[in-house]
């Protein structure tokens, strides 16, 4: 475990803004009272082996490393837990669209045809979707074709970087349909990726849940229960707080829960995508 | 049952937000709306869009009284993004506390009357209160200004055609070379205010703006004539410089204005319809009339806005003073007016080089030199300063005219 005395929290620097955010944090929990700082990974495995291997208390994590960090905990006999997350992280969905002129009218007709997604590590953008496509009856690779756009493996598709890919190589013919985020099919329309009216959604996966921050059974339980208590009490109505959360993309601070991420580990099962992950970290964190 | 926002095909993304929004507005925080639509891609839309604007979101499915809609609850983001605003004055400065008397700096670049969120960033402006910059008479002034503007292209005779000496055209270009360094300061010093000036007091940094331009046409027009005849101007001298040096460098608003445009400007009002009235051509009388003008309103400015701030402090005029004397001393061991500058007024006021011309030419650059003086007398004396005080500190006025 990390020996100063501050609480010690790591995040992936998947944007610039990513310091700003974290040191409008230290700032605002400093002043309360918590002693708090930070660690930035530049991908998300590597934060989750400093968290299992006790070199930070806490760990702002994506649902994928949210799940490495759960199976890794487990094989060792530990429990981890969610203890947070952003509002915005509740309830999300991702969409497959097509070209608004496309034959395409199911998921069926997705047969032999070619599907872009996002990066090979995006929860979101890939394997969310391609397990959802998978229940439908259509398996990866075998009854269509998978465009991997990868933008910055490592940080498990924060970057929107690959949907935006994915989208232009729909736009261009180059796929038939393409998997993005819910919010981000508009967001491409209104910045002019998508011209209006060029596609059309052609399936909606149920919900599933993002971010959260993670800690493991031996953080330190007193800082821990502050810092829970300091964020869900910070209010989009503060002025120094507001900046941070319109940074981060949220308007409240929410209690962690774990079920939204059921759709995420199935696609993990389906796909093995952690399998040697979690079975070459495991062994040396004993 | 009544449905709050019917879109009908309208899709979400496609303008049918702007209807859910205005009406979580009207239903304010913690409310609830109804809202139906037939596009297909409503509900994913309007899924997306609560969660990131932080609304919750319910659907209901078709029953026999009622179409399928959804329940969106407003979660008072909105309001908390305001909640803390403040309206940065009132837009009409003839109304009383429209203009504050010390402007915050989180207002930044806010139009005045602005509602301006809190947290807004702090705009390093040196210059944010009232009685330092603003004159009630501002606006006006302005848009006089703006009103006068005038095209050097059309508004001077370029092409009538004159023939003059070569001394007197020497004459001429050297009274150019002359102004136009004078005019140079004149840009740069209210140039430099703009940017230090809050922008709650609108009035005053147009008004100074458009000051600004006024001295860049000036620029123009008598670099055009002294170029009209000849491949390259006159002479700069080091004192000349030197004095006008002590004004760029001068860092106070109210200072700077009194040194330029109360005794600067002022008295070269009087320059400039000297050469006018002397003028040995018709392009040369054109481009010294103009200046004159826009001049005018400067000197207006300059007077309205000590006038109001030495009414609120009077305990700010022996500070005004003191920069004369301060200038005085700065510049007392220079040499004043750029000799030739002296000469070549002398020259065109004369009209020839026959002595009783000559003679007559220096009695009347001497005449100018006493309406300079009594001109700042007078203007001193409107600030408030009493005749020996006037006397005194227009005498210690810089030789070189501005």
């Amino acid at each position: 475990m990390a020996t100063s005395s501050a609480l010690v929290m790591g995040a992936v620097a998947y944007d610039p803004k990513v310091v700003t955010i974290w040191d409008g944090f230290q700032k605002y929990f400093g002043a309360r009272g918590l002693a708090f700082d930070y660690v930035l990974f530049s991908n998300y495995e590597k934060q989750v082996e400093a968290h299992v291997l006790g070199q930070i208390h806490v760990a702002w994590n994506s649902p994928l490393a949210w799940l490495e960090a759960e199976r890794v905990a487990n094989r060792l006999g530990r429990r981890a837990e969610a203890i947070c997350m952003r509002d915005t992280d509740i309830d999300l969905t991702s969409v497959a669209v097509v070209r608004s002129e496309s034959m395409i009218r199911s998921t069926g007709d997705l047969k032999g045809k070619t599907v872009a997604v996002g990066a090979s590590d995006s929860p979101q953008a890939k394997l969310i979707p391609l397990n959802f496509l998978a229940e439908c009856g259509l398996t990866p690779e075998r009854d269509f074709r998978v465009l991997v756009f990868d933008k910055l493996v490592g940080k498990h598709g924060d970057h929107i970087g690959g949907e935006r890919d994915a989208v232009r190589a729909l736009l261009r013919g180059e796929a038939d349909a393409a998997c993005v985020l819910d919010r981000n099919h508009p967001a491409f329309v209104r910045e002019g990726t998508i011209p209006s009216g060029a596609t059309r959604i052609l399936a909606q996966t149920p919900v599933f849940d993002h971010c959260n921050f993670t800690i493991l059974d031996d953080a330190p339980g007193q800082q821990i229960a502050q810092f829970r208590d300091l964020l869900l009490s910070m209010s989009y109505a503060d002025a120094e707080v507001r900046p941070l959360f319109d940074l981060e993309g949220l308007k409240r601070w929410v209690p962690g829960r774990t079920q939204g991420y059921a759709q995420l580990s199935a696609a993990l099962n389906r796909f093995g995508t952690i399998d040697a992950f979690v079975d070459n970290l495991a062994p040396r964190c004993k | 049952m009544q449905i709050d926002v019917d879109l009908g095909s309208l899709g979400f993304s496609d303008g049918g937000h702007l209807l859910v929004k205005r009406a979580l507005r009207t239903a304010g925080p913690g409310e609830s709306i109804t809202v139906a639509g037939t596009s297909p891609e409503l509900e994913i839309d309007l899924r997306a869009w609560c969660r990131e604007s932080g609304h919750t979101l319910r659907f209901e499915p078709k029953q026999p009284d009622r179409p399928a809609h959804a329940v969106v609850t407003n979660g008072g983001a909105e309001t908390d993004r305001w909640s803390g605003a403040q309206r940065a004055g009132e837009a009409d400065a003839g109304q009383p506390g429209a203009v504050v008397s010390h402007a915050s700096r989180h207002w930044g670049l806010a139009a005045r009357s602005a509602t301006v969120e809190a947290g807004s960033p702090e705009f390093r402006f040196n210059l944010v209160d009232k009685i330092e910059v603003w004159s009630d008479d501002a606006a006006r002034l302005y848009a006089q200004a703006v009103a006068a503007q005038w095209d050097p292209k059309t508004a001077i005779p370029w092409d009538t055609p004159f023939d003059l000496d070569d001394d007197v055209e020497d004459a001429v270009v050297q009274i150019m070379t002359y102004l136009i360094e004078n005019e140079t300061a004149a840009l740069i010093v209210p140039s430099r205010f703009i940017a230090q000036l809050h922008p709650h007091f609108r009035e005053v940094m147009q008004l100074l703006a458009v000051q600004a331009a006024d001295e860049a046409r000036h620029i123009e027009v008598f670099t055009r004539r002294g170029l009209l005849k000849r491949k390259q101007l006159g002479r700069s001298t080091s004192g000349g410089q030197a004095s006008l040096k002590t004004l760029v460098d001068e860092s106070e608003f109210a200072i700077a204005s009194f040194l330029l445009s109360v005794l600067g400007e002022g008295t070269f009002l009087s320059l400039l319809w000297f050469i006018e009235r002397y003028a040995p051509d018709p392009v040369t009388a054109a481009v010294a009339r103009l200046a004159a003008q826009d001049e005018g309103r400067h000197v207006a400015f300059g007077i309205a806005h000590l006038t109001q701030h030495l009414n609120n402090d009077p305990s700010y005029r022996p500070r005004l003073a003191d920069a004369v004397q301060r200038r005085h001393d700065a510049l007392q061991h220079t040499a004043g007016l750029n000799a030739e500058v002296f000469d070549a007024l002398v020259l065109i006021a004369a009209g020839s080089w026959q002595p009783q011309d000559l003679r007559k030419g220096h009695q009347r650059v001497m005449e100018l030199t006493r309406e300079m003086d009594e001109g700042r007398q007078k203007r001193l004396r409107r600030l408030g300063f009493d005749e020996a005080e006037a006397v005194e500190l227009s005498s210690l006025h810089t030789r070189n005219f501005m």
